[in-house]
């Protein structure tokens, strides 16, 4: 596996993740990151996924799997299971968001969030000009084929942590190749967030 | 996308545990599965123990001994005596798990995953097989001669539970000098002793797979036992269990055997399999003229020509009284798990559905267990857990490979440098 395979946020999610420590990935799906974290950091390592193919590819990468959907997935768990529970590209894909960062923040230490962020400038283009439901690189999807079920944007989530006493630990925002320091909820296509329970010094 | 192929889905290959690969020939398999090769000719050994006065204390306190243990093994022990797996097999099952006997057409009842290249590989590991306590395939059951009357059990032979059985099968495993199990293995009732054997003897293996099973019987499968229970007490011939001197129970075991049949099919795999009889001959009066009568009555009869129906009593009722749990917290009970876990359940099950498979998973998550669950897709009802070979041996493959590996190799996984 070469470096420049990976996507820019598994770099980004390997340089938060402790060594040594233990993760959760919510819809984990082939398991590649989880394989990554894995190799780099000797994580001990728990996937949740609901497709029974990708189920097949992360038991090949010899890594422990669930069967099972995220909605109901972490309920199983005590408090403080994991000291990271990882939900990339998934939030935007689980029936009850609110549900699932709650129980996230309940069976891990600190959660990562990684999402699609909807008020990407290419994605205001194509609604302002075009009157159309954006399909960008971060949301590639026709309306109709999406598995996405909620549509957030990096202003969102965060107005979504103050309100809901979650702190921003972390965060960064990647752009097409690089990462976005400036007027990330434009130029951002994914947010990735450190998050734990407490208020946001910020 | 599919990422494995479809398995070649021979729906005349359902059923009976050991009809199973009936198309295979002696010394190959069936040429359209172009998989592996068979362990070959292989021969049941028997181990006795348990001799008096050093007799085998069962769960519900009584004694037993001498015992025999009937067994099979495929693939060599290594040096460090580490790549032992113990094949725990279903009701109906028995040592012959693998290969084929002198002169047999038939291979054992799990040829599809246990050989050279396959599941368990016995290139690799060395697999083991016995036969249960109660059985009547070899080891001591209620056929048995029971030593201080010179006379076959029957009905005096002792009450026996999974914990039993287990038991005598770390017998046989202290006996071949085997340390610590790579993995142990089985489905249905195998399950319930791979269960048995995570929480009685934790220390002496390293990972388990369970499969198509449950840490107790609901009153639903407890029903479908019962009503066979009392076909066989129902027969004539049964006689209180002492028939031995005379015709066996065969009615009451057939339709016992009917009923074990029908739970262990789906409404689609019975569709797809069984139309309307063709030719006007009726079996009697009252048949409706349908193929699956025929099937379950020929299932019945072959049935009792290889199995006794006393051990279907003693057998049917170790696995309805099982519970690993033994009445406490699941997780509890699993905290003393060291080994790694993989869970397997079918969609179409519902005999052992893949809810009492998510009851396990879900106390080896409150119990932090490494586990591993899949619910398979498949159409085959219970029965699966024999016929879903491909994606039981991808599964199964991967993840006996990585308990092996956590076994003493390292180094594998060696780091990959990254530009962050």
């Amino acid at each position: 596996m070469k470096s420049d395979a990976l996507p820019l946020e598994y770099r980004a999610i390997l340089k938060w993740v402790r060594q040594g420590s233990s993760v959760l990935d919510l819809g984990c799906g082939d398991g590649k990151l989880l394989d990554f974290l894995v190799r780099e950091k000797k994580i001990r390592a728990q996937g949740i996924e609901i497709d029974e193919q990708a189920i097949y590819q992360c038991v090949t990468k010899g890594l422990s799997v669930f069967h099972e959907d995220i909605d109901h997935g972490l309920s199983g768990y005590g408090d403080k299971t994991f000291d990271y529970v990882i939900l990339n590209q998934s939030l935007q894909q689980v029936k009850k968001p609110d549900v699932v960062v709650k129980e996230a923040l309940r069976v891990g230490r600190e959660v990562i969030i990684g999402f699609p962020n909807f008020a990407h400038y290419q994605a205001r283009f194509q609604i302002f000009f075009k009157g159309k439901t954006p399909v960008t690189p971060s949301l590639p999807y026709e309306w109709h084929d999406t598995p996405n079920l909620h549509f957030l944007s990096i202003s969102d989530f965060i107005e979504y942590c103050h309100w809901r006493d979650i702190k921003i630990k972390r965060s960064i925002f990647i752009g097409k190749n690089r990462a976005v320091k400036l007027f990330p909820n434009l130029f951002g296509m994914t947010g990735i967030f450190l998050v734990s329970n407490g208020k946001s010094a910020a | 996308m599919r990422v494995l192929s479809p398995m070649l889905k021979k729906i005349d290959e359902v059923t009976e545990v050991s009809q199973i690969s009936q198309h295979a020939g002696p010394l190959g398999r069936n040429p359209d599965k172009n998989i592996c090769e068979s362990v070959g000719v292989v021969e049941t050994n028997y181990f006795h123990f348990a001799l008096p006065p050093n007799e085998l204390t069962l769960e519900n306190g009584e004694k037993l001994g001498p015992i025999t243990v009937a067994y099979e093994t495929y693939g060599e022990l290594n040096d460090q005596r580490s790549n032992a797996i113990l094949i725990l097999h279903a009701l109906s099952g028995d040592a012959h798990a693998a290969g084929f006997h002198e002169g047999d057409e038939k291979p054992g009842w799990w040829d599809d995953m246990i050989g050279p290249g396959k599941a368990f590989d016995t290139n690799k590991y060395f697999v083991i097989c016995s036969n249960v306590l109660g059985g009547c395939k070899g080891s001591t059951g209620p056929s048995s001669v029971n030593p201080k009357t010179g006379k076959k059990y029957g009905l005096d032979f002792p009450i026996i539970s999974i914990s039993d059985i287990v038991n005598v099968q770390k017998g046989l495993i202290d006996s071949l000098k085997i340390d610590q199990l790579l993995s142990v293995a089985g489905g249905s009732m195998g399950g319930m002793q791979a269960l048995e054997w995570l929480t009685a003897y934790p220390d002496k293996l390293k990972s388990a797979i369970v499969i198509a099973t449950a840490v107790k019987h609901s009153p639903q499968q407890i029903a479908f036992h019962e009503v066979g229970r009392q076909a066989i007490m129902a027969d004539p011939h049964w006689e209180n269990g002492h028939y031995y001197g005379g015709l066996p129970p065969a009615k009451g075991l057939s339709v016992a055997r009917m009923i074990g049949h029908i739970t262990y099919m789906s409404e689609v795999s019975m569709a797809e399999k069984f139309g309307r009889r063709s030719g006007d001959e009726q079996p009697h009066k009252f048949s409706a003229g349908s193929e699956v009568e025929d099937y379950l009555s020929n299932r019945g009869n072959h049935f009792v020509k290889r199995f006794d129906a006393n051990s279907y009593l003693y057998i049917t009722r170790a696995i309805d009284s099982f519970d690993v749990s033994r009445g406490k917290n699941l997780y509890d009970v699993f905290k003393v798990v060291k080994a790694k876990v993989l869970v397997l359940a079918f969609k179409s099950d519902w005999l052992y559905p893949a809810s009492q498979s998510l009851e396990i998973v879900r106390a080896c998550k409150l119990a932090g267990i490494d586990t591993t669950y899949c619910e398979i897709d498949s159409t085959y009802g219970h029965d699966a857990f024999l016929l879903e070979v491909e994606e039981e041996t991808h599964l199964v493959k991967y993840f006996l490979q990585r308990v092996s590996l956590d076994n003493g190799a390292t180094g594998v996984h060696q780091a990959l440098q990254y530009e962050i």
